[in-house]
């Protein structure tokens, strides 16, 4: 009896420390897009409901669950409901390992690495299964579209980890941040900064956003996998998106931006600052200004062709991480960066 | 029971059904996504043995790489339903042979070294805590089990290559992008000012 009561206040937590404020980051990250994107195109962005257009989010959701659920004659029911669950379930499982400060982690995994590429590759299914259950041509083109990008960038993107890996000696995410100790200096970033670009590049078209969003493609294929969803059902993959966008950005932090550890660690003419000590504020910090890169590289790059994407992919990035690996290996084999416990 | 047992056989139960939905669903897509179910339970199973890193890659590898690309060629193929279940009787014997051999073999492995009885297989002690299954993998590999690691990576890449040679075919009229020749491209190569009189304007 202890135990499922133990259960149930460890779901309510998890609940009330990382669902409840990820919806809610992924309700603002959707109002904060328009409002970038709008100020980069010399527009206002949404400004009618509630203040400056704070409630605006809100507005979105009530109306997105208002709507009715549209079930295509043709379609697979069972499938067509079941996608949206397959792609938003592994953009919060992730979180299950993300540390977002010292010891502030629900599982403390040592093979967290494994764990996260395994989660996030575990999304596309959504994706595709989507395309596919709506028995439509456009929907099973996106689909098809996403599921070679995705599989092919998550090769990019689990080599472009090996250096952090060989760095930090493990594979825990929490002994990575703290690998990195020391000011900026010593985040991973620095040595491995080929790695960093594809890593992000590569998030990039894991979430298939733009510039890779392929999968979308309004202007070809409408929609892509979504087209014939509505309502709930497509506020879910709404919400997936934004969520996996979140998870790539504090990832991204986690392993060549140390984390939560603060920027000026070593630096001692600052003194007893605030600023020195690593806190969550740091780690939310790195977060925001990943989540903004997002944006910016949105509002910023136009589409690229499908079979650009796929020789980048293949043909630049994949050999390019491969060299760095050996890079990062004589790093340590020579004392340059000092590998982690 | 202890609560690895519920697990165990939860597992256990979720992927024996999974595995033969397999081989008797009609859809081939759901017959691949009942195969996913079954990698997954598998992966439960070996996790649960603290043999977590066989077990995340066993996710990582077939469900998220090897299942979407059975997937994508499923779902291209538009395979005839009732076609894939014709034959089954005619073929059931050999297939009944073949399972009743495989079966005698494992037999009699268990035979040879004379560890029929449960009792032979006893409970693995757990761990302590902190205990890295990956560590302990990556240093067997690398020394006691080198040259069998090097060579599996050897023929490995013999089967990438030859699956690329064997696929490749040059076609004749194709017109690819050459990429170092755009990079390389000048302004100069490429555009030329001319200057000349504007037509349709008489000079005064």
């Amino acid at each position: 009896m202890d135990a499922i009561l133990e259960f149930i206040w460890l779901l309510i937590r998890i609940g009330l420390f990382t669902l409840l404020p990820l919806i809610l980051m992924v309700a603002y990250y959707t109002y904060a897009e328009r409002k970038v994107i709008g100020a980069m195109q010399s527009r206002i962005g949404p400004n009618r409901v509630g203040p400056l257009g704070l409630f605006q989010p809100f507005a979105d959701v009530i109306k997105l669950l208002l709507k009715e659920i549209i079930l295509p004659k043709e379609a697979n029911r069972y499938l067509f409901l079941i996608a949206p669950i397959l792609a938003i379930a592994p953009a919060f499982g992730v979180w299950a390992v993300v540390p977002v400060g010292d010891g502030l982690v629900w599982a403390d995994l040592n093979a967290g690495v494994l764990y996260v590429l395994a989660l996030s590759s575990m999304g596309v299914y959504g994706i595709i299964l989507a395309g596919w259950a709506s028995n439509s041509k456009y929907a099973l083109l996106g689909a098809m579209r996403s599921a070679a990008q995705v599989v092919s960038y998550e090769i990019a993107l689990g080599f472009s980890l090996l250096g952090v890996m060989i760095l930090a000696g493990s594979l825990n995410l929490q002994a990575i941040v703290n690998a990195q100790s020391g000011g900026m200096l010593d985040w991973y970033w620095l040595p491995l900064l080929p790695m960093f670009l594809i890593f992000f590049i590569s998030a990039l078209a894991e979430t298939n956003r733009a510039p890779f969003d392929m999968a979308e493609g309004e202007s070809e294929i409408v929609a892509g996998f979504h087209v014939d969803y509505a309502g709930a059902s497509f506020a879910v993959f709404f919400l997936a998106e934004y969520a996996n966008m979140i998870l790539m950005s504090a990832l991204t932090a986690i392993f060549f931006f140390g984390g939560w550890l603060s920027p000026f660690e070593g630096w001692a003419f600052l003194g007893d600052s605030w600023l020195r000590d690593s806190s969550i504020f740091w780690f939310l910090a790195k977060l925001v200004f990943f989540m903004f890169n997002f944006l910016w590289i949105r509002a910023t790059f136009p589409r690229y062709r499908y079979d650009q994407v796929m020789r980048l992919g293949w043909k630049v990035f994949i050999p390019i991480t491969m060299v760095w690996m050996l890079v990062a290996a004589l790093f340590v084999f020579n004392g340059i960066v000092v590998r982690g416990a | 029971m202890t609560i690895q047992e519920i697990f165990f056989y939860l597992f256990s139960i979720i992927m024996l059904a999974a595995a033969t939905m397999v081989i008797s669903v009609r859809n081939p897509v759901y017959a691949i996504l009942y195969l996913i179910l079954t990698f997954f339970s598998a992966a439960a199973l070996w996790i649960l043995l603290e043999a977590e890193f066989l077990g995340i890659i066993l996710v990582l590898v077939y469900v998220g790489a090897v299942m979407v690309l059975f997937l994508f060629v499923v779902m291209m193929l538009n395979i005839n339903q009732s076609r894939v279940s014709e034959g089954f009787v005619k073929n059931l014997p050999l297939g009944i042979g073949v399972a009743l051999v495989m079966l005698a073999e494992v037999l009699m492995v268990l035979w040879y070294k004379n560890q029929t009885g449960v009792d032979n297989f006893p409970i693995p002690v757990p761990h302590e805590q902190g205990y890295s299954n990956t560590a302990e993998i990556g240093e067997r590999m690398f020394t006691a089990y080198l040259w069998p690691f090097e060579i599996a990576g050897v023929v490995l890449l013999v089967a990438i290559v030859a699956a690329v040679a064997l696929s490749m075919r040059h076609r004749e009229g194709v017109k690819t992008q050459s990429v170092p020749q755009q990079i390389s491209a000048e302004k100069r190569d490429r555009l030329e000012l001319i200057d000349m009189p504007v037509e349709g304007v008489k000079k005064n």
